[in-house]
């Protein structure tokens, strides 16, 4: 029954444990890059001085070579008042809220993705598509992806959105911050230079939070005394003022604990070094190993 | 020994019945709403959005798939580690199921990715936080692992009758030479592939859990904690026996065998300890996060919660600890099929009923083609079962003849 020896068992384990050590993915799985520089760029957005014109969705489009459609669609009003969730088609859109400080009205609102300082989808991507960049822009390499969804999953504003009617090469599609033709290289992004009321002001993230600061301070019954985005999920490049309460905005309350602040330590405590499941593997072996000099001597 | 002795052997019996043309039609149902997915896209064929970026080809495909294979790897610890050689019949068909099982998960993936043909950028560009590279990697190492815990049973088969015809006949030799090879070789290795398939079992088993943690407060708070990983294992753990006493049950129905009542009632002892230890960390992490204030709500997760744990895993517990229950083959099936269903609520509960987007223009519900592509991918599975069940030496069977070429005895892993 038993055709090896303890030491064959033990020399053969060496080998096999060789050899898996080889070609275990370790040296190719790498960190995706995900810098969160001191001088990150954001983009503050005073909801109370948006008129919802709708020109950074155009702006948005042409950019991104998305159809545009008619320009006079873009007039009509009532499409506001019905919550749109940026998607494959328009990376950016403006919602409409009534407004408690005046009843004549209303509170207009940007919304796309919020360029988190510790992005949920970096950290959850199974191939590392998702990087946050120095000047603070999340972007998705579509070189890499595999479709996977997971990042949509993780997201916990709900912003990727998939191209679900494409049969080949479907894309995640977000607002890139504009990070290939315009922010890294100094430029505005798209949406910021096309608005007409300067409700939205890109700049150093620092700096843009001791402006808002400094706004609510200036003005504090026109401001709901809370910058969006400042400590929201660890803090995003995008800020938000507005005059009433973001949860009335439909802002979801994500607290201010970074999303991959839970499941990160666990990988990393099992992936350093590989000592718990190595630990295990010695574990169980040794307990076969055992389990068959005892049975060896049951049999002699 | 007062049984008769058993063998594994092929099976003897004719492919079709009633019932396996009726999976044989779900099969084909299957695959034809696969080539629409492909051809038309996923929109086209499932219910998934922006906001439900997953549904069940994730939900049961995969995660309810991976659970329930966990058979292979439990049986193979019993026998093979802790050297449990009484259990020895079962270890073929759980290493079988396993290995079919993570198939089909691995196939069951392949749908649901936007780019599937980009499959192989996960070994090479792996990200080391990702909790579903850590998943991927390991059920793809485990596969193969899979694989090579079944090849004896192909050596055993085909050592000393490889009768190829017409031009291959050549060949017939050299490739039985090969066969001899591969079996020494694994007789003298299979100790690693054993205890690595265990070890990987725990990881992948475990990391399952933590795949919805990072989607934070999107999932619900019944299911949202952070033993998640511990309490996936351990369901894992405890339905693996539950998974191949209801396959030896049905197998041995379909095939016209007696039943092993006297070993699987032994293995069913197993499981009530095991679904006990489950439900005290399951109960316990309620007390501890103070999570019981939302059954009272009597909403879709709360009493999805509920009844996941009271069928799923009270009732079934009850019932393996009932010596009544472990001698009658249709109660233990009955508290099999709790158990499987208890794991496979569960993985569900998570991946389906627990998740809320933030912004949520409906609710999701699985379609025609998801719902088939499913069935379909299950119904294959059913049916490779059966095709190699009568191929190849895989369930035991009283042994007739008892002098057998001693040669072609059970061979490596199965030893």
């Amino acid at each position: 029954m038993n055709t090896q020896s303890r030491r064959e068992f033990l020399k053969t384990a060496g080998l096999l444990g060789a050899g898996i050590a080889g070609i275990k993915p370790k040296e190719a799985a790498a960190s995706p890059v995900n810098i969160v520089s001191d001088d990150r760029m954001g983009v503050l957005v005073d909801s109370t001085v948006c008129i919802g014109c709708r020109q950074c969705e155009i702006a948005c489009k042409e950019e991104h070579g998305l159809p545009v459609g008619s320009l006079d669609d873009y007039m009509d009003r009532t499409l506001l008042a019905e919550m749109r969730r940026p998607d494959t088609t328009a990376l950016t859109v403006i919602n409409e809220y009534p407004n408690p400080k005046n009843p004549d009205q209303h509170t207009d609102l940007k919304v796309q993705c919020m360029h988190c300082d510790h992005p949920a989808c970096v950290s959850a991507c199974i191939v590392g598509a998702f990087s946050k960049q120095e000047n603070g822009a999340v972007i998705w390499d579509e070189s890499r992806c595999i479709g996977c969804r997971y990042c949509m999953v993780a997201c916990p504003f709900q912003v990727p959105a998939f191209e679900f009617d494409k049969a080949l090469e479907p894309k995640i599609m977000k607002c890139d911050l504009c990070y290939d033709n315009r922010t890294s290289k100094g430029k505005l992004p798209a949406c910021v230079e096309a608005c007409p009321q300067n409700a939205l002001i890109f700049g150093k993230r620092y700096e843009l939070l001791q402006l808002a600061h400094q706004k609510i301070q200036d003005r504090p019954q026109s401001y709901f005394d809370h910058i969006y985005g400042e400590h929201e999920v660890g803090g995003t490049s995008w800020l938000y003022l507005s005059n009433q309460d973001f949860a009335s905005l439909d802002f979801p309350d994500v607290g201010t604990e970074p999303m991959p602040g839970a499941t990160e330590p666990l990988q990393h405590a099992l992936f350093k070094f590989f000592i718990p499941p190595v630990a295990l593997y010695g574990l169980l072996g040794g307990i076969m190993w055992l389990g068959k000099g005892n049975k060896a001597e049951e049999e002699e | 020994m007062m049984h008769e002795p058993l063998e594994p052997r092929p099976v003897k019996t004719k492919f079709f019945t009633p019932t396996v043309i009726f999976i044989t039609i779900l099969a084909i149902n299957g695959i034809i709403w696969a080539l629409l997915r492909f051809v038309l896209g996923i929109g086209a064929v499932t219910n998934l959005d922006n906001q439900h970026p997953w549904g069940i080809w994730i939900g049961i495909d995969v995660a309810a798939g991976v659970a329930l294979a966990a058979g292979g790897f439990t049986t193979s610890a019993l026998v093979h580690i802790f050297h449990r050689e009484d259990f020895h019949v079962l270890v073929r068909p759980a290493i079988m199921t396993a290995m079919l099982g993570y198939t089909f998960v691995a196939l069951g993936v392949l749908f649901d990715l936007g780019r599937y043909y980009n499959i192989w950028h996960v070994p090479i560009m792996g990200n080391s936080t990702s909790v579903l590279f850590e998943v991927g990697i390991c059920v793809m190492t485990y596969v193969s692992t899979l694989y090579v815990e079944f090849f004896p049973v192909v050596t055993e088969r085909f050592m000393g009758r490889v009768r190829m015809g017409g031009i291959l006949s050549k060949l017939n030799r050299a490739v039985d030479k090969l066969l001899r090879w591969i079996d020494a070789f694994l007789v003298k290795t299979m100790f690693f592939f054993i205890i690595l398939g265990v070890v990987l079992s725990c990881l992948h088993q475990s990391s399952l859990g933590t795949l919805m943690m990072i989607a934070g407060h999107k999932i619900h708070p019944l299911w949202q904690t952070p033993i998640a990983p511990l309490l996936f294992l351990l369901s894992a753990i405890s339905v693996g026996f539950p998974m191949v006493i209801m396959e030896s049950l049905i197998a041995s129905k379909s095939f016209g065998l007696k039943p092993e009542m006297d070993v699987l009632a032994k293995l069913g002892r197993f499981v009530g300890p095991l679904l006990a230890i489950y439900l005290g960390f399951k109960i316990g992490d309620m007390a501890v996060r103070g999570t019981y204030v939302y059954l009272s709500d009597l909403s879709l997760p709360s009493i999805m919660w509920m009844v996941e744990v009271l069928f799923g895993v009270i009732i079934p517990m009850r019932m393996f600890f009932w010596d009544k229950v472990l001698q009658s083959r249709p109660l233990l099936l009955i508290a099999s099929f709790l158990a499987i269903f208890g794991v496979f609520i569960f993985r569900f509960n998570v991946f389906i009923i627990a998740y809320k987007p933030p912004y949520s223009f409906g609710a999701y519900f699985p379609s025609i083609g998801e719902i088939s592509i499913t069935v379909g991918l299950i119904s294959i599975e059913i049916l490779l079962y059966r095709i190699l069940a009568i191929i190849f030496p895989v369930v035991s069977q009283p042994v007739k003849r008892l002098a057998v070429n001693a040669k072609y005895k059970v061979q490596g892993v199965f030893r």
